[in-house]
């Protein structure tokens, strides 16, 4: 199938070519230096309208691509307290490149279009403006200071992390291919660990020190369940290579590696029940549903199994290229409510519990 | 400075009629500047087509996950069993694909090809500051391509950890196939790559310094000489901090030390390491890994200035800026590096400091790009290939250096950090941009190189097709990586959130395969014009520069006679006063015509 396909895209581009040599071709019938090499004015003006044809095209791939692709969840549905701020600073900067972006592509491919060459014009001699290069260098100097700005103070507000605020402590470990968190228990201090100290006869998968008083209390998951509003602190490690923990509803992103603690805070604001019932997020996983299902029709027809309906999770996703099952490295989220969590977190065993 | 070439070059002349060149010693080893550019692009086009066809494969995967390919059979053997690419040849793909286009196409195609071709013709030498370092410079940069091919064929599979090879997932062959043999072959290459690269920069450095004929002075240098220079510089600075890690990293693979590692348990054991840092590493690959991206670009820059003011008939406008934005470039590409470890455990500190040294690059930037497009402002533009690559390089080098503001920001950066969003940037502004550059600079120069002109409709086709799948390509891109979709993911149906972009990888994948065919066309009219292309006259496109006053067919030492003096810079086209629109630099001023004080 894919390789009829490959087979077709094939011809289809060989036919294309042959068919626009033909055209050039054509195009010149009447000129006499056609064939020496150099641009003559028939070629100026045909390649200047096309020049104005690609502006179009330009404008044309950049509405095409916000309408269809553009509902752009990276800037619509942040699920942390920060996340707004870099999501209005994300606009602000997408407002600035859009408006740059289609004033100089329109001035250069429309002088391309323009001032196309013909016999006997001459050109300006013109080397030199001061103004001129003043104006375009202060414009994108002011410009680039706001955003510099704007920039560092939410750059600094969101890693400098608030320890008065109490944050709840968890671990996110990461190994080739998984994830584990560990939250630190009613101390809300994490027992010392090191790969080390890794027991896999007593199940101590993450290296945590068994005589550390401030380890007992603490709790091994899969799954990671945050509470609404409540500030939490992820103190990140991995035991092998180089993986990030990348959580992109709650713009978080942090490296997860070897042989040091990374750290990255936010307070999460929507729980993942609230989400999902955002008018948004049910178009979206509707549509995803629907994607799914006619493949599971294709897939039925081959006979192989079908794909179960999608329901929205926050995710946990690893973004640091780690080996061969990098692409299905991941863990769910779930925000809740306090009283939620509280139920879920007792269920759990604790460290010291959970030892063999 | 300038009166030392113009002494000896009566000694050279003699040289140059008693000597026989054989086979081996004209198209082999040679010495010659004109032939070692020739054997760069030559080398470098190989190598793309290399490079490129692998892009094609992986995007197969991307857009069809897992479906059998006859062409995956046929080119992967053992790696497709049944047709379906397996996922750590995809990751070696990915992998050696980057590679390639940025060192061995991008770096050692581009600035070996022209900075070996121009420097001695523009600047009015009859060769290279030391022929010999030259040629040993193209065989090392031969040698490790070899080994860069060599390593796709050993038994666990060539290097599959990323361009950037950080550890541990490099340094460990239990972490990843590709992190055996395959590993240490791709850092042998590299070593000798770079060996390679500093002996051509240092002798484009002395060359441009020592070997100016009389009269050209540094404020009369074409841009494509300013570039290649200070690429040199900024390769001789950076490359080998680059070279340490990789030899670090090859202690810490075969040697038993830790410099980049610390802590690991892997595979049921916990290894000796202890103490080292993967950020250390990052800091290295990246203090050569940012500026290599100027390496690549500024080239580029330099051959498309020229082309536009040539083919715009009008000077390039505000010369003294141009230059001034090279060199704010090249030193501010030095402290940037930071900004692609926003998010890799170091200082937030040191992220403040390089999102502002980062945003600071976009100010010469800036100035570049409203320079070139007032350059072409009222001029009388010449429609040639290489004028159209060079208006596609300034349009994709603004889209994609837009871009460069939110992946800059580290607050920004934080949640499109390795996504597609980066791939999108990137290949637009340095990849996509520095290959336009050097297509520009082939169809420009390929008469003084070949004497032979190139098809210009086939050059015509080449451009417009590859210009529309470019954007076809990359444009889209920035939307899957807002949408949150990471990189080098082998397939992303793991996730069913991101499902619905399955369609837009598909469009992307469509364009890059007929993007990639077309380049057919290029390779066609490359070769074939060679041999069928029409004779060349010595000036094709009444340029300015030096290299137009010298035979059509080659000769060692370049000019027969004199080396030209030159009188004047080598913007003076559509000067008021003279009745052509374009005044060589070789040509003295007349009486009562000032020279622009540029």
């Amino acid at each position: 199938m894919t390789a009829l396909l490959t087979i077709i895209i094939v011809l289809f581009v060989a036919v294309a070519i042959w068919q626009m040599v033909k055209i050039f071709d054509l195009a010149q019938v009447s000129t006499d230096t056609s064939n020496s090499g150099v641009a003559t004015d028939h070629d100026n003006k045909i390649n200047g309208y096309l020049m104005l044809g690609f502006l179009v095209f330009i404008y044309a791939i950049t509405i095409i691509s916000f309408v269809k692709w553009g509902d752009l969840p990276l800037v619509s549905d942040a699920a942390s307290e920060h996340g707004s701020q870099i999501d209005n600073l994300m606009i602000i900067s997408m407002l600035v490149i859009f408006t740059v972006q289609t004033i100089t592509q329109f001035l250069l491919h429309y002088f391309a279009f323009k001032y196309r060459g013909e016999k006997g014009k001459k050109a300006l001699f013109f080397a030199d403006n001061n103004t001129l290069e003043a104006i375009w260098t202060i414009i994108p100097v002011i410009v680039l200071a706001g955003l510099i700005i704007y920039g560092l103070f939410t750059w600094t507000s969101i890693m400098n992390i608030d320890e008065d605020a109490d944050p709840m402590v968890v671990e996110l470990y990461a190994q080739q291919f998984n994830w584990t968190a560990r939250y630190a228990g009613q101390d809300n201090v994490l027992g010392m660990a090191n790969v080390r100290l890794i027991d896999i006869d007593k199940a101590n998968v993450l290296g945590v020190d068994e005589a550390d008083p401030n380890a007992q209390d603490d709790i091994v998951v899969k799954e990671l369940h945050l509470v609404v509003g409540k500030p939490v602190l992820f103190e990140m490690r991995s035991q092998d290579v180089l993986h990030s923990a990348y959580m992109p509803h709650f713009r978080a992103q942090m490296n997860c590696v070897p042989g040091m603690i990374t750290k990255f805070g936010f307070t999460p604001t929507v729980t993942t029940k609230e989400m999902r019932e955002r008018p948004d997020m049910i178009d979206k996983v509707q549509d995803i549903n629907n994607i799914r299902a006619e493949r599971s029709k294709e897939l039925m027809a081959e006979g192989k199994e079908t794909l179960d309906p999608y329901e929205f999770h926050y995710l946990l996703l690893c973004n640091k290229i780690c080996g061969k099952s990098h692409y299905n490295m991941q863990m769910n989220i779930i925000v809740e409510t306090q009283e939620e969590y509280d139920a879920w977190i007792k269920e759990q065993k604790t460290f010291k519990e959970s030892l063999n | 400075m300038s009166t030392h070439a113009v002494d000896t070059h009566a000694h050279d002349d003699d040289h140059g009629h008693h000597h026989k060149e054989t086979f081996v010693t004209k198209y082999i080893f040679s010495q010659d500047h004109k032939m070692i550019a020739k054997q760069y692009l030559i080398t470098g086009t190989l190598m793309g087509i290399i490079g490129v066809l692998m892009s094609m494969m992986f995007r197969i995967q991307i857009a069809w996950p897992e479906e059998p390919n006859v062409l995956f059979e046929a080119l992967l053997g053992k790696w497709a069993p049944g047709g379906v690419m397996d996922a750590d040849i995809y990751l070696a793909l990915v992998t050696i694909h980057g590679t390639i286009m940025v060192f061995f196409v991008l770096t050692a195609g581009l600035s070996g090809t022209f900075s070996n071709l121009l420097i001695p013709l523009q600047i009015g030498a009859r060769d290279m500051a030391s022929g010999f370092l030259n040629m040993v410079s193209y065989w090392l940069f031969f040698l490790s391509s070899v080994i860069m091919l060599i390593s796709l064929f050993v038994e666990a599979g060539p290097a599959a950890a990323g361009w950037t090879i950080y550890p541990p997932l490099s340094a460990l062959p239990m972490a990843q196939g590709g992190s055996g043999m395959g590993m240490t072959l791709w850092l042998v290459s590299m070593a000798i790559f770079i060996a390679s690269s500093l002996l051509g920069s240092l002798n484009y450095i002395v060359t441009v310094i020592n070997m100016r004929t009389k009269g050209m002075s540094m404020t009369r240098l074409p841009l494509t000489i300013w570039a290649f220079f200070v690429t040199a510089i900024i390769g001789v600075v950076s490359f080998p901090v680059l070279l340490a890690a990789a030899l670090l990293l090859i202690m810490d693979r075969s040697f038993g030390t830790s410099f980049f590692l610390s802590d690991i348990f892997i595979q049921g054991e916990v290894l000796h390491y202890q103490g080292g840092s993967p950020v250390l590493f990052e800091h290295l690959f990246w203090f050569l890994g940012h500026p290599e991206v100027y390496i690549v670009i500024l080239p580029a820059m330099g051959l498309v200035s020229e082309i536009l003011a040539s083919n715009s008939r009008k000077p390039i406008f505000g010369y003294r800026a141009m230059v001034a934005s090279i060199l704010a470039i090249a030193f501010l590409s030095t402290i940037v590096w930071g900004h692609h470890m926003f998010v890799s455990g170091m200082n937030p500190f040191l992220g403040s400091v390089f999102t502002f040294t980062t945003l600071l690059i976009a100010i010469p930037s800036a100035v570049k790009a409203f320079n070139w497009i007032t350059t072409i402002w009222k001029g009388n533009l010449q429609m040639n290939t290489a004028m159209l690559f060079s208006i596609g390089f300034v349009s994709t080098f603004i889209t994609g250096g837009l871009t460069g503001i939110i992946l800059g920001d580290s607050a920004l950066d934080i949640n499109v950090h390795d996504t597609y969003f980066v791939i999108a940037h990137f290949h637009l502004v340095m990849g996509i941009s520095a290959l336009y550059g050097m297509f520009a600079g082939i169809y420009h120069w390929y008469p003084k190189m070949f004497g032979r002109m190139m098809n210009k409709n086939l050059g015509y086709i080449h451009f417009w097709v590859t210009a529309i799948c470019a954007y076809g390509v990359f444009f889209p891109m920035h939307f899957i990586g807002m949408a949150g979709l990471p990189r080098r993911y082998y397939t992303n149906t793991a996730f069913p959130l991101f499902d619905d972009l399955a369609d837009v990888n598909i469009v992307i994948t469509i364009f890059a395969l007929i993007g990639g065919i077309v380049q057919i066309v290029y390779l066609y009219n490359f070769f074939a014009s060679m041999f069928i292309g029409k004779k060349a006259v010595q000036n094709p496109w009444r340029s300015n520069t030096l290299e137009w006053t010298t035979p059509v067919e080659h000769i060692h030492g370049n000019w027969p006679g004199e080396i030209p003096h030159v009188y004047r810079w080598s913007y003076d086209y559509s000067k008021p006063g003279h009745d052509d629109d374009f005044v060589p630099q070789n040509v003295p001023l007349k009486e009562g015509e000032e020279e622009l004080q540029h």
